[in-house]
Formats: C-alpha cells, structure tokens, sequence
C-alpha cells in the first residue's frame, strides 16, 4: 500500500487531474471579459477588375484597414487571428465569404492599429457576377487562447460595391 | 508423491483464479477507455473527437504537439472557421483554418478553401488532383478548444513504435505482479 509504485501512480493521478481543473478554470476565465472592439475599413482603389480565361471574375483592390481589438485580450489570449472577408451574394451561390487580408496579432500592444495593403489573396468569383455588385466587407477575429475555448466573432462593414464595368 | 501433488494443485488453483481477476479488472479498464471515447463520437458528432497536431502549419496558434477538440454541427461552414478534413487518398487529417466559402442557391451545398496560418498558399496543392474545392462530407469537424503539449505522448508513440511496446509489456508486467 505505501510502496513506490502506488505513490507515484496516486501523485501522477493527482497532478494531471489538478493541471486539467486549472486549465478548465484559466478557460472560464476568459468569459469574464467585456469586449468593446472597434475596426473601419476604407477601399481607396480598385486596382484592376477583370475576368479570367476561364470565365470567372477577378478584382484587386487596396484598402486602408483600422482597428482596436485591445480589449479583446485577456491573461489567457495567446495571440489574435484576424482577417478581412469579403460576402456577397450571386444569383449562383446564396453566400460567398473571400478573404482577402489575414494577420496573427501576438500581443495586446500591437492590437490598436492602421494598414495600408492591398488584398493578400486573389479575390475571385465562382462565375462572373461581379459587376456592380454590393458587397460587405467583415473584420473576423480569432481569440486563441494558451488553454482552452477558442472565440470567434465579427464586425460587418456594408456598403461597398464593385465597378459597373470591367477596367 | 500424493501431498507433493496436492500442494501443486492448490497452489496452481489459487494462480488461476488471481490470474483470471487480473485478466478481467484489465479488460474493464480497456473497455471503460472505449466507452469513454466511442461516447465523446457521440456527443461532438465528429469520428473523431479529439486530434493531435502534427505539421507546424498553423504556428504559432496550434505547434506539434498540441491536441484539438472538435465538435461538428449542423451549422453552415464559414470562413475563419479551423477546420480538420481528410483528403481521398490520404489517411492523415490535416488541420486548417477556411479562407473561402461559395454556397449554392438552391441546394445549400458549399464549396470551401482552406490555408494554413503559417503556410503561403493555399491548400489546392494538398487536394486531391484536379480538385479546386472541399464540400462538406470532407469535413470532420471544427476545431473548437485546445490543450497545449498533450499530444506529444502520441506523436512518440507513432513515430517510435518500440516505447508503445514498451509501455505496454510494463503495464502488462504490471497488472501481473501487483497483489490485488
């Protein structure tokens, strides 16, 4: 009863149910906090709209993009994922969501910023419905924690719309 | 000769029957164990439940090593959503975040894309040849808590399989010489 063996599987036992119980803590942990996060996105030019080869809508634009998601971190935030989309709908598909700009945010300092970019990745439709177009553009962030519950939530931006014409 | 033969027996008897307790309170434990993980199937509705990150593909968020629950709802797929999925011919999952999502009109079909954080392009390369897009029956589920550095158990076990061995012939010895 009191041999190595049995000491040391109850103290093993022991440590891995308290490490579990102080991770499940430090994750509710995170619920306590009040979110008040902010962003703007300005499209200051199309750069160019046109279509493929292969019959599909292509456009590229540059934005500038401005947010403060401080208090989105907490004591247990390992860093933020953000990403900017692009929905719309197209009389083919009831939703398309693109993203066009993504960045990792590592810490609460660098939360509160402006960029000037121009769209990460290619912007292109399922099919060629583009023109004139309205479309919304959604700040998406990712909460990842150092343990536990992942977040996730946006903010909808409306009121952009593509060019009438093909340029 | 006869009591040489008796004690023989008895001592063989009490053997048996200790032998027998220790082979069933083991097969209760393994089966609890599958109990355990055929239920969590059940709950989150993914095959399976819980994996192991394997690729540094989505440093610095997810580092090898690190395990995911996953849960699979009903809900629509969107993107940002990290999601796990297997292509045809590949037997290992990969873990990836959802870039781009097209949703048919009438039918609610969805053709998704997929990157990983760390990657610099997207995942077409990974799909299966000619394939642009995942659907959804691809899909096993969405990644939705993690626990940092458990996986590692797993990875040395896969990659050097002579510790599985080891741990196993240790437990077996184990159960075999332990008292009760």
């Amino acid at each position: 009863m009191h041999s190595f063996g049995y000491r040391l599987n109850g103290l093993l036992t022991f440590s891995v149910t308290i490490l579990a119980i102080m991770c499940a803590i430090a994750s509710l942990s995170d619920n306590l906090n009040s979110r008040s996060p902010s962003a703007e996105i300005q499209v200051m030019n199309i750069n160019w709209f046109q279509k493929q080869p292969q019959a599909n809508d292509e456009v590229s634009l540059t934005m500038n993009i401005s947010a403060d998601l401080q208090s989105l971190f907490t004591w247990n935030t390992k860093q933020l994922f953000i990403f900017v989309a692009a929905e719309y709908d197209t009389p083919k598909n009831s939703l398309n969501q693109v993203s066009l700009w993504d960045a990792i945010i590592p810490a609460k300092v660098h939360a509160k910023f402006w960029i000037h970019t121009s769209n990460k990745y290619r912007f292109v439709d399922q099919g060629k419905y583009l023109r004139g177009k309205k479309f919304n553009l959604t700040l998406h962030w990712h909460v990842m924690p150092k343990t536990g519950k992942m977040f996730a939530d946006k903010i909808v931006l409306t009121g952009y719309s593509f060019p009438e014409e093909y340029r | 000769m006869g009591w040489i033969g008796e004690t023989v027996d008895s001592v063989k008897s009490i053997q048996m029957r200790q032998l027998l307790t220790q082979a069933v309170s083991l097969g209760m434990i393994v089966t609890s164990a599958l109990i355990i993980w055929k239920g969590l199937m059940c709950i989150t509705g993914s095959e399976s439940p819980v994996v192991v990150v394997l690729s540094g593909s989505m440093e610095p968020a997810f580092k090898r090593g690190d395990i995911l629950f996953l849960h699979m709802s009903k809900d629509p797929i969107r993107a940002g959503e990290i999601v796990v999925f297997n292509i045809d011919g590949r037997e290992i999952p990969i873990v990836h975040r959802v870039i781009k999502v097209h949703e048919r009109q009438d039918t609610g079909e969805v053709d998704v894309l997929t990157k990983g954080d760390n990657n610099y392009g997207d995942d077409r390369l990974l799909y299966a040849q000619g394939q642009l897009y995942l659907q959804r029956h691809h899909i096993m589920g969405r990644a939705v808590g993690f626990l940092p550095y458990v996986g590692w158990v797993t990875i040395i076990m896969t990659e050097k399989p002579i510790i599985k061995y080891i741990l196993i012939g240790a437990l077996g010895l184990l159960v075999i010489t332990s008292k009760d």
